[in-house]
């Protein structure tokens, strides 16, 4: 168990740390060395230089941080707020959960991360609003989830009991339901997570994630496009940091899904 | 069933008119005047109210929101701000390209996971399902914007087999398309492989083995069709992550369909062209989404026959 974790678990540690600590860390992602404009990996740059001469390590562990930042937000906020208009939809039934169905499925409608682009496009670039735009579209799959996993368990005899006791909605929604409907919320926040790290990335591709002269691994990559052939380890770095954090993501939530043993039943 | 089609039907066209209304309400999240963003700062004022009269803005918003659902009905989705034209002449021009390169990557997907799935369900287990879930794995975890460039890099560039951009014939799909269907071969290779688990312990699997029939025509004959049904619900649930994946693959390659169109109307602030972009683009999943449905339940005789 311990050795089929560790590979994907030291990239996600390694990501962790270099991004809670970059500030701690002497890096000089902003600093502009002239005669090393697009210089290849030596000593002191093991990733070498970008199209400005700044050592691209360091812009790597600073777009670490943008990404982890992001990811963290965004999947947190998409979860407590879509598991809690999940659960009241199925709790409360009738005309609330129609309304709420009906809203998921006009999100849902709305293809990939489309949406996303659009309203941090309209929205104005910049990280905050790569954030608002990304959780507007983020919380869909968790209520989408909250519910149907609440529809099967509110009807359990322990609930039931619980309400014939009179216990308030609000404990019977924290002890009662939360706990049971957790396992299946984490493994998709798992993935969500992997999805928004890209999600984050693709919007600073696109110029409507974190703006210049701040890192972001998806605006390294649009920057390096330009410099592809005197230049590839600028695409290179990136993309192969992101490569591996959303390939171990990935991988640990599939490990997650069977320990768990959960079915994600993306139905409606 | 056919209670079923009309549900579905009553709900696509629920949908369809959110749709419809989210799309309408971007134009108001902008922070500040629309008016004053499309056209900067520096605008005269003859024309920014000019500009607000003509987009109606000027209006109260249940007003604008009944003359937009009235324009979508009649095709009419405005000019754009930037070219002058119209934003149906626009799409109209548009839209084949991407259908093109969605069409290309959609053949290349199911070309590279049908093979890689069949093996791996069929020697599941051994170093073929290892091998063949482990490249899906790669596939769903390389984004294309990485992807892309990575492609041109090593073709393009270094070997010089395909052009860099733009959209000039044959040669000029074959790298968008890889870079577009990548990931929807890794999501169906893993679809191929769990329906024709399921299959292949099937019992008349086990009597056409029986019969002595040969491994090929017991997985291709009698496997296969069997498994088609979940597999073809997963290329409809995909098919939006393929267009919006269109949008960043289209950027990358210069590729000159709705999804670069998206991308420049943003840029330039040409909202009326973002707005039919996304609407045009989720309108297009929506259908495909209903029709995914509608064929799941004619393709099923033991729903298509049910009374």
């Amino acid at each position: 168990m311990i050795r089929s974790f560790s590979f994907p678990l030291i990239i996600l540690v390694a990501w962790c740390l270099l991004a809670l600590s970059a500030t701690l860390l002497p890096l000089r992602p902003d600093e502009i060395i002239l005669q090393k404009i697009l210089a290849l990996p030596e000593w002191q740059a093991w990733l070498g230089y970008d199209d400005l001469g700044r050592p691209i390590a360091d812009r790597l562990i600073m777009g670490a941080r943008t990404s982890l930042l992001v990811a963290f937000c965004v999947v947190s906020i998409s979860l407590v707020v879509g598991t809690a208009i999940g659960v009241f939809a199925a709790w409360f039934g009738g005309w609330w959960d129609k309304i709420t169905v009906l809203v998921i499925d006009i999100f849902i409608a709305f293809p990939g991360i489309l949406l996303a682009i659009a309203l941090a496009g309209l929205l104005g670039p910049g990280i905050m609003n790569a954030v608002i735009a990304l959780s507007i579209v983020g919380w869909v799959g968790f209520a989408r989830l909250a519910r149907a996993q609440t529809l099967t368990v509110k009807e359990r005899e322990h609930v039931t009991a619980a309400r014939a006791l009179g216990t308030s909605t609000s404990r019977i929604a924290f002890y009662h339901l939360l706990p049971l409907i957790l396992a299946p919320l984490i493994v998709e926040a798992t993935f969500a997570i992997a999805g928004t790290v890209i999600a984050e990335a693709s919007l600073s591709f696109l110029g409507l994630g974190v703006q210049p002269p701040d890192a972001s691994w998806g605006s390294m990559i649009r920057e390096g496009t330009r410099y592809m052939l005197v230049a590839p380890h600028m695409v290179l770095a990136p993309g192969v940091a992101i490569f591996l954090v959303v390939l171990s993501i990935n991988l640990l939530g599939d490990k997650l899904r069977d320990k768990m043993d959960v079915r994600l039943n993306n139905g409606k | 069933m056919l209670n079923y089609l009309f549900a579905r039907c009553i709900t696509a066209i629920f949908v369809i008119f959110g749709v419809s209304t989210l799309v309408f309400m971007l134009i108001h999240i902008v922070p500040g005047d629309p008016i004053e963003v499309m056209l900067g700062e520096t605008a005269q004022f003859a024309d920014t109210e000019a500009l607000r009269i003509a987009l109606g803005l000027h209006l109260p918003l249940h007003q604008q929101w009944l003359n937009f659902m009235s324009q979508l009905f009649t095709l009419d989705l405005g000019t754009s701000l930037y070219s002058k034209r119209e934003i149906t002449a626009l799409l109209a021009e548009r839209i084949p390209p991407t259908v093109i390169l969605a069409c290309a990557s959609i053949i290349i997907a199911i070309l590279i996971a049908l093979p890689l799935g069949i093996m791996a369900a069929v020697y599941r287990g051994s170093l073929w399902d290892t091998s063949a879930m482990t490249i899906s794995m790669f596939g769903i975890s390389i984004p294309n914007f990485w992807m892309g460039p990575l492609l041109i890099m090593v073709f393009s560039l270094w070997l010089g087999w395909f052009p860099v951009s733009g959209n000039e014939g044959f040669a000029s799909l074959i790298l968008p398309a890889i870079t577009l269907g990548t990931a929807l071969a890794a999501l169906l290779s893993r679809m191929v492989r769990a329906a024709l688990l399921e299959v292949l312990n099937e019992d008349y699997i086990r009597a056409a083995r029986a019969r002595g029939l040969s491994q090929f025509t017991v997985v291709l004959r009698h496997g296969l069709p069997n498994a088609a049904l979940p597999i073809i619900t997963v290329l409809g649930m995909q098919f939006g992550s393929l267009l919006a994946g269109a949008v960043i693959t289209e950027t990358i390659f210069s590729w000159p369909g709705v999804g670069q169109l998206t991308i420049e109307a943003i840029q330039k602030r040409d909202y009326p062209v973002v707005q039919a972009c996304v609407l045009l683009i989720s309108l297009v999943y929506v259908t495909v989404n209903l029709f995914t449905d509608l064929a799941y339940a004619f393709l099923d005789p033991r729903v298509r026959l049910e009374k």
